[in-house]
């Protein structure tokens, strides 16, 4: 096969040469060390000799032209031999040993005009002359970093700078953890490090694999079972939802979707994705709610929750703005003729929304009796369609876990969802002065196929009106 | 099988190989009349004769000069160096002659020459007197360099080394000299570029040369108290070095703990835990541990010589540190 003649390196700091003149002409044949052209380097014009004897067979970088160091200029050979497979095969190729002169100017030129080099298992015929030596990447062999060249500074800062700093995301892990993490298919990102400063090592990889429920869960087993009294101390009690799901344990495991689990995706997905989310927010003192529970609540074996005193004043603004209360059906807006009010209950894997019908018509103990036995039926698991079907309007209520305030996706068929916040002490300006008052974040999620944003903001005013003043309800 | 002293092995390497050969030839420093500073060439004078066993002038520039000299044109000298703190005197010749005669020579020319003598730190010597100076010609292609830690390598390197076509340094230990152990009566050689495994475990790669291969067995005695499976592996040569046989352990054992009692800086410990590293990364589980003298030069004080050097208890924390069978990680 033809030699191909690559563009060398003539100084040390040589990164790209211009052809000044060829010597040689195509035809000629030549002996090595016979001059094949003049090359203007950085810093002097010298003669490129030939390293091979033959014919020079095809100039491909004529005089004149700029050309990076390893690339293609010329194809030598024996007289009336085939050129073009050896262009072909060599464009875009480093000569050897050319990488190791590569500069940062260099990467930077090859990025501006990035191409596919053209490997030797697919030739292509190499027009004569027609690449412009700056379209052809200079250093393919160093594609990528040449590719990502902008991340270069970054890496050189990090040496100079925090050396021990690792990518984000990644945990420092031993080579050969890495290794396992791989053949395993475990993401090291799932498996907490034993190792110094949190270094996962190999014994993490293996107990990760090893333990069903995941190496989290395998700990945390193990140090309960070393602490009986350490969940006392849990900010979250034992029986509450979060807590069940954190204790289970779910690094690096992969689930198959329960039925519930899916049912949760599609339909929240579609909502979602289906319908024109909006969002409008206000603030709700609560003073006058809460000393009227409390005072209802006074003296009661059991006090009502709060969850029924809202569903009952949500009921009230539904009634006095319909609007809300509706749903999309697709040629037709159906405006729903009682306030069924669904209430979102966490549950082990999944949530579910259990309905109080007619909330309008009832009274707030009547709603607390029924949202109890809902709730604790959501909970086993024994709640009949019709009891969590065809919520006309949804509340979910995030307060316990101390959440300020938060968005939520609308449950059909309802075209509303009330996310409510925790009540907290916040300061509040009252005619001149600031005062502690414990307000609520209330945030409606609209579908505003149904509802446009005056109306939103108008149930809104309604609403927090009706919590702060809770006896107009009443009206 | 004799038991022997590592002094003795020397002494019987040399002996065989100047009765076999009568271009080898002993020179240095009270080898002869004396019998040497160290008795490692006791006897040697009375049955060689003034001719083949030399005294030289305290010169070691000169006489390690003449020795190259002699080995250029056919002898294959022995030159002894009191210690290797004195050879540095005489790093030019060894450096810049000898290693370089084959190459420069176009292969005209060879230096079959043997430099040996104690290397390291012995007791009570101070900063001049106690350097293991190993990387000095472990880092300079065209020389061999051993470093027998047991009385059967001690005879069958030097062996070796009296025969090898090329210069060889050889480095003793003067603590050494009076360790006993088990030498074949019958002849052998001990190849020079191979590693011994001198303890074979699962856990942990324990590597080193010289003296501190004695801790290295301590510690993996220490170490198997605990459960550890340590493999115990003597380099014995230096140059060429036995990657083979460092490489197929750490694969096994997926860590290491280099052992070298010389500073850390640049030295053959330092160059073997590189080597490890690349060779070896994706099966690494955790750092290759390197245990060194620390980087200051001897002091005179007991308690501090000992506590500067690689002791058993160093090598044991620097395994567990390995092994992640530490309490608690800073």
């Amino acid at each position: 096969m033809a030699e191909p003649i690559f563009m060398i390196a003539l100084s040390p700091t040589m990164n790209e040469g211009v052809i000044a003149e060829w010597v040689a002409k195509e035809g000629q044949v030549l002996k090595s060390g016979d001059a094949l052209c003049e090359v203007e380097t950085d810093k002097a014009t010298m003669a490129y000799e030939s390293p091979v004897s033959g014919s020079l067979l095809k100039i491909l970088q004529p005089a004149g032209s700029t050309a990076a160091v390893g690339q293609l200029i010329a194809v030598m050979g024996k007289a009336g031999e085939d050129w073009q497979a050896t262009a072909a095969a060599h464009t875009g190729q480093a000569a050897p040993g050319a990488a190791a002169s590569a500069a940062p100017s260099q990467a930077a030129s090859a990025q501006v005009a990035p191409q596919a080099p053209a490997t030797a298992s697919t030739p292509s015929p190499v027009p004569s002359g027609s690449q412009p030596p700056s379209t052809q990447p200079a250093f393919p062999a160093l594609g990528p970093v040449a590719m990502g060249a902008p991340e270069a500074p970054a890496y050189a800062e990090s040496r100079i700078g925090g050396g021990n700093a690792l990518p984000a995301g990644l945990p420092p892990s031993s080579p050969l953890a890495r290794k396992l993490a791989k053949e395993k298919g475990v993401d090291l990102r799932s498996v907490r490090g034993s190792g110094p400063r949190g270094r996962v090592i190999a014994r993490d990889i293996e107990a990760h694999a090893a333990a069903p429920g995941g190496y989290a869960g395998a700990l945390s087993a193990a140090q309960a079972a070393a602490k009986p009294g350490s969940q006392a101390a849990s900010p979250v009690p034992a029986s509450s939802p979060a807590s069940r799901l954190s204790a289970k344990g779910l690094r690096s495991e992969r689930v198959p979707l329960s039925k519930m689990r899916s049912i949760i995706a599609s339909r929240l997905s579609q909502s979602y994705s289906g319908s024109p989310h909006y969002f409008v927010r206000v603030a709700i003192d609560m003073e006058r709610l809460l000393e009227l529970r409390a005072a209802i609540n006074a003296g009661r074996d059991k006090a009502l929750s709060l969850n029924a005193f809202v569903m009952k004043l949500v009921a009230a603004a539904l009634e006095r703005h319909p609007v809300i209360n509706a749903s999309w059906e697709g040629d037709a807006i159906r405006y729903l003729p009682s306030a069924d009010l669904g209430l979102a209950v966490a549950l082990e894997g999944g949530l579910i929304t259990p309905v109080v019908r007619s909330c309008e018509l009832r009274g707030i103990e009547d709603i607390d009796g029924e949202l109890g036995t809902l709730v604790a039926k959501a909970r086993a698991g024994a709640l009949k369609p019709e009891e969590y079907g065809g919520a006309s309007f949804t509340i979910s209520n995030l307060g316990s876990f101390g959440v300020e305030e938060f968005t939520a996706i609308i449950n059909p068929p309802g075209s509303a969802i009330l996310a409510l916040g925790a009540v907290s002490k916040e300061a509040v300006v009252v005619g001149d002065d600031i005062v502690a008052r414990r307000i609520m974040h209330a945030t409606l999620s609209s579908d505003h196929r149904v509802i446009d944003g005056a109306q939103a903001a108008a149930f809104m005013a309604e609403l927090k009106a009706l919590f702060e003043e809770p006896a107009r309800a009443l009206m | 099988m004799a038991q022997l002293t590592y002094r003795d092995a020397l002494n019987r390497a040399m002996d065989e190989e100047m009765a076999r050969d009568p271009k080898v030839v002993l020179m240095g420093e009270e080898v002869a009349e004396y019998d040497g500073a160290y008795k490692v060439s006791r006897g040697l004078l009375a049955k060689y004769g003034p001719e083949r066993v030399l005294d030289t002038p305290i010169t070691e520039l000169g006489f390690t000069g003449l020795g190259v000299g002699a080995a250029m044109v056919g002898l294959r000298p022995i030159v002894e160096w009191m210690t290797h703190n004195f050879a540095l005197l005489a790093i030019d010749q060894v450096v810049n002659e000898a290693a370089k005669t084959r190459h420069m020579s176009g292969g005209q020319l060879s230096a079959p020459i043997v430099f040996r003598g104690p290397n390291g730190p012995a007791e009570y010597l101070s900063s001049q007197h106690s350097q293991a100076l190993a990387s000095y010609w472990a880092h300079i292609p065209g020389i061999r360099v051993v470093a027998p830690a047991f009385p059967a390598d001690a005879y069958g390197l030097l062996k070796s080394a009296i025969r090898d076509p090329d210069p060889v340094v050889v480095l003793e230990a003067e603590m050494l000299y009076g360790f006993k152990g088990e030498v074949p009566d019958e002849e052998f050689l001990t190849p020079i570029g191979k590693a011994a495994v001198l303890r074979e475990g699962s856990d942990i790669t324990l590597v080193s040369f010289g003296k501190p291969v004695h801790m290295l067995l301590l510690a993996a005695t220490e170490l198997e108290k605990l459960g550890v499976q340590a493999e115990v592996i003597d380099l014995r040569s230096l140059r060429p070095l036995d990657e083979g046989t460092i490489m197929a352990s750490v694969a096994k054992t997926k860590r290491a703990v280099v052992v070298d009692e010389s500073w850390p800086a640049a030295s053959m410990g330092s160059y073997v835990a590189q080597r490890i590293s690349f060779e070896r990364f994706d099966l690494l589980d955790a750092p290759v541990e390197f245990v060194s003298s620390e980087d200051v030069p001897m002091p005179y004080n007991h308690a501090l010589e000992l506590a500067v050097q690689p002791s058993v208890e160093k090598i044991v924390a620097a395994a567990k540190r390995a092994l992640y069978l530490e309490e608690s990680h800073g």
